[in-house]
């Protein structure tokens, strides 16, 4: 067995190990965990796939930003497992049911040889070939439409997420910069013509020996 | 046939992983938060798919879409976890039962 072919299989084996774990795990902070663990073996396998550039922005997107907002929230909720976990496994007989038929039809399709899959030969490229440099070629030439559709996309997804859980509260003191610009001096200070309360102050003399003590 | 690495390896597996998450979505009906986890390992499995074709094809755009297809699934975990967030705030609950105040 080529090199290759035994790191596929070790790694497509944790790769379902951990997407295993993570619909059967009872406690959520777990399952996120083994989902970090699913991503960065399916990193693995595209970077078998010479597909470099996605294997690094899968890393660091998903295990970098989007795992680490699961686990704040799971971490943030106060979750009741035992009642979420009632009848848990009753469902399996038929989840179980589909799935292996849809596993299966889809191997009928692939596996055979009438697919001609196999027939296909990997497009190994030469040394020195940058997957990032043709990517970033096409995305900013060809792709650039859909580029800027991304981007706006993001956006939204930021004003949504924002405007979802922001709140404002009854209690809380904020500015109203408007009035405050607003304010004139007779407004805030106000002159009093008054007697003086006290005696006018010492002398120089006896001042700067007070200071020297 | 399974010495060799070929394209149905990778579309075979990726259509495991895809069975196991439906699995996932039947077993954790009521628990949200895993709900969403299984839409990642769906969207996972067919970004393996756009990937491994794109790399047997010789044909850039399909990693390009993966590209696309990360954007916009970050995006829908920000929002996904936002909407969570406030049904707690407003329930304090994530059960799926619990989500039928529409139901008249």
């Amino acid at each position: 067995m080529e090199f290759k072919t035994f790191v596929f299989y070790v790694l497509a084996a944790i790769m379902l190990f951990g997407a295993l774990r993570v619909i059967s795990a009872r406690n959520p902070v777990h399952a996120a965990l083994f989902l970090v663990l699913t991503f960065f073996s399916a990193a693995g396998l595209w970077l078998l796939l010479q597909a470099e550039f996605l294997a690094i922005v899968l890393i660091m997107v998903y295990v970098g930003a989007v795992m680490v907002l699961f686990l704040f929230v799971v971490m943030m909720l106060d979750i009741d497992i035992a009642r979420l976990r009632h009848r848990f496994w009753s469902y399996l007989p038929l989840g179980a049911m589909i799935g292996l038929l849809m596993v299966a039809e889809m191997a009928l399709v692939l596996g055979g040889k009438y697919f001609g899959a196999a027939a296909l030969p990997g497009q190994d490229m030469p040394a020195g070939y940058s997957n990032t440099k043709e990517l970033g070629r096409l995305l900013f030439t060809e792709y650039v439409y859909p580029f800027e559709l991304a981007s706006v996309v993001l956006l939204v997804g930021i004003v949504a997420a924002i405007m979802l859980t922001l709140r404002q509260r009854k209690d809380s003191k904020y500015q109203k910069v408007s009035e405050q610009l607003a304010v004139k001096r007779h407004e805030r200070v106000r002159l009093v013509k008054m007697a003086a309360e006290k005696d006018a102050p010492a002398t120089g003399e006896s001042a700067a020996e007070q200071g020297g003590q | 046939m399974l010495a060799t690495l070929s394209l149905s390896h990778y579309l075979i597996l990726s259509a495991i992983l895809f069975a196991i998450s439906i699995v996932g979505i039947f077993l954790n009906r009521k628990n949200l938060i895993v709900l969403l986890m299984a839409i990642e390992l769906m969207l996972l499995s067919v970004n393996m798919n756009f990937v491994a074709f794109s790399h047997y094809l010789n044909d850039l755009a399909g990693q390009l879409m993966v590209f696309f297809i990360l954007t916009v699934a970050a995006a829908e975990a920000g929002i996904g976890l936002a909407i969570l967030v406030v049904l707690f705030r407003s329930l304090s609950s994530i059960h799926v039962d619990d989500l039928d105040s529409l139901k008249g």
